[in-house]
């Protein structure tokens, strides 16, 4: 039978895999959340308590997917919590899609913490095209540093490489994602970067990107209600993450006044970052 | 094509503001950002309505706060979340030719005297009253209910304003008409009609239900008869201009709403499926009525269902 994205599906959660102390990933079937571009979300609802969307992760075995909480608020702490066998309901996967153009070779791919999640089902894509792939992952520090040995397992394949950077140095490069990035961009040339992660970040490789007139997208993130385009909460410009994104392109971002600079609070008032 | 305001085959007159076509946005749908109405409006909307605003900030209800239900209908209770009269007037305070009406909600007289003296110099065509969300405790419904506290409210706002006032009636214990008469002769000058129906869904899964408030507003498709019928009988009865509102998808929607008796028509959640590009393409398919028909204007089919 068809299902309809927006029909809301309950699924139990068959497996718990702890990524640092405040990171998790809850594995659960779906085929629809298998079947999610790069850039797509959930909205997942953990019943009688919140209805939060989330990046579709994927998960090696077929039909099933995951997703990825840092605990932090009500909804993602609820989540964060569950156990191996409870249940929680789906609806998506929503959004637009990173998109790998035709004749590209090369990629860069840069992402920090949960950013991470939309990076890794799009290095997936990547793979089946044979492209060249360079991964950045940036943490604050040593115990803040996950998903690495899915990176390396899954990008195994083609060739590529991964990199790791701590701003303390306590792993990996010293340094920030951005300035890995410069020293990258130094001696090669790559087709487009994908970033995803903490937005001030993002907005620091799309600056140099864009500095650099190298293609850029970047998947966004802001409070949501209704994932489908009717409530106006996800606003960012004129544009709505939820449905306008959540992969935003260099040229829209550098015209943004809103991206790196401020978002909407539950109540839609604009809340500056810092 | 761009359909712009010289184009009047499409202009209507809803009291004494001339739209430059009957397309409007329905309250509480992408309605707190000036950028997002300037998208709409280069998409050829006629006007928009802003989310109802309350004196203070409200976050509203926890999520699930909007389900898709299928077939095109809705269910929500967001719990009247915005941003206050404060932030949202510094929000709106660079608006210059966007046509726009202010949604406002509250329970006494007393607050919604403080949001029109805030409200009325700013560049804005309007108000609308929302005296028929189902969700809101001592909100909305709950005051449409009491027409004594509806006299009062359109009395206060009216003294506080020139500028046209619609006040929005939805489904409740009152009749509609009856709300309609008592906000009319109180001062308004407008009715919408009609805001969403109480309503309910549970997960057969979880034996749960699903929003977190359990009871919301349905919206979209199943909506509309009851929106037509609403429409039909208060323009038939109190001959004051009607916009309708109420499970509009297509052009034809909007036609049907017209010639039942709206002077304009929101749209709401159908946004979610084909999003603010709607707007345009409504506009572009009614021109094309227009034209196929022979008429000069639009306004000529309002209300010609009452002949019947
Ligand atoms: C998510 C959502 C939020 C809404 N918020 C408001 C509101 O703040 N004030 C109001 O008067 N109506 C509100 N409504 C009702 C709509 O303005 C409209 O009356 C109703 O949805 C019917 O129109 P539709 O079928 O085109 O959506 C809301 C509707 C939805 C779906
Ligand atoms: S979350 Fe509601 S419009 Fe994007």
């Amino acid at each position: 039978m068809h299902t309809s994205i927006d029909t809301r599906r309950i699924v139990r959660i068959e497996e718990i895999v702890s990524e640092t102390p405040t990171v998790k990933t809850l594995v659960f079937k779906d085929d629809l959340s298998y079947a999610a571009r790069p850039g797509q979300f959930l909205m997942v609802w953990i019943p009688r308590i919140e209805e939060i969307p989330m990046s579709a992760m994927i998960n090696f075995k077929e039909g099933y997917a995951a997703v990825t909480i840092r605990k932090s608020g009500v909804g993602s702490t609820a989540l964060f919590e569950r156990k191996e066998g409870d249940v929680i309901g789906l609806r998506g996967p929503y959004g637009n899609e990173f998109a790998l153009g035709k004749n590209y070779k090369k990629i860069l791919i840069i992402g920090g913490g949960t950013g991470l999640v939309p990076l890794l089902r799009l290095a997936s894509f990547a793979i089946k095209k044979r492209l060249n792939i360079t991964m950045v992952l940036g943490a604050r520090s040593k115990k803040e540093v996950f998903f690495e040995k899915m990176a390396r397992k899954l990008l195994e394949p083609v060739r590529s490489s991964v990199k790791i950077c701590t701003d303390d140095g306590s792993y990996g490069l010293k340094g920030t994602t951005v300035d890995i990035m410069s020293t990258l961009l130094r001696n090669n040339t790559f087709d487009c970067v994908y970033t995803c992660g903490p937005e001030l970040m993002m907005k620091g490789v799309v600056d140099l990107a864009n500095k650099n007139s190298i293609p850029v997208q970047a998947s966004l993130e802001r409070y949501m209600k209704c994932g489908i385009g009717i409530c106006g909460s996800c606003c960012l410009d004129s544009l709505l993450v939820c449905q306008d994104g959540t992969v935003f392109n260099g040229k829209q971002l550098s015209k943004m006044l809103d991206f790196g600079i401020s978002y909407r609070d539950k109540d839609g008032q604009r809340i500056c970052y810092s | 094509m761009n359909i712009d305001d010289k184009n009047n085959s499409l202009s209507v007159e809803l009291d004494n503001v001339r739209l430059r076509n009957p397309t409007m946005l329905a309250s509480g749908i992408l309605g707190i950002s000036q950028s997002i109405f300037e998208r709409l409006y280069r998409e050829n909307i006629g006007a928009v309505v802003t989310k109802s605003i309350s004196v203070s900030p409200m976050k509203g209800y926890p999520n699930p706060t909007v389900i898709p239900l299928g077939g095109g209908s809705y269910l929500n209770a967001v719990g009247l979340s915005n941003p206050g009269v404060d932030a949202f007037s510094r929000e709106l305070s660079h608006n210059k030719n966007i046509p726009i009406f202010i949604s406002l909600v509250g329970s006494s007289e007393k607050e919604f005297s403080r949001m029109v003296k805030t409200f009325d110099s700013l560049n804005i065509l309007g108000y609308e009253i929302n005296l028929s969300c189902p969700h809101v405790s001592k909100m909305g419904m709950e005051v449409g209910d009491d027409p004594e506290a509806v006299n009062k409210i359109v009395k206060t706002v009216r003294m506080n304003t020139s500028k046209p006032i619609s006040v929005k009636v939805g489904v409740g214990s009152v009749d509609v008409i009856e709300l309609a008469r008592v906000a009319i002769d109180a001062g308004a000058n407008i009715i919408t009609a009609i805001n969403t129906l109480r309503a309910m869904s549970i997960d057969i899964e979880t034996m749960m239900p699903i929003l977190s408030n359990r009871i919301g507003g349905l919206s979209g498709n199943a909506i509309k008869p009851i929106g037509i019928r609403c429409v039909y009988e208060i323009s038939k009865k109190l001959e004051v201009p009607v916009i309708g509102c109420g499970g509009v998808s297509s052009w034809r929607d909007v036609i049907e709403y017209m010639i039942a008796g709206a002077t304009a028509v929101q749209i709401g959640s159908v946004l979610g499926s084909r999003g603010p590009r709607i707007f345009n393409q409504i506009t572009k398919a009614l021109l094309n009525y227009v034209e196929n028909k022979n008429l000069k204007n639009i306004s000529e089919i309002i209300g010609i269902a009452h002949k019947y």
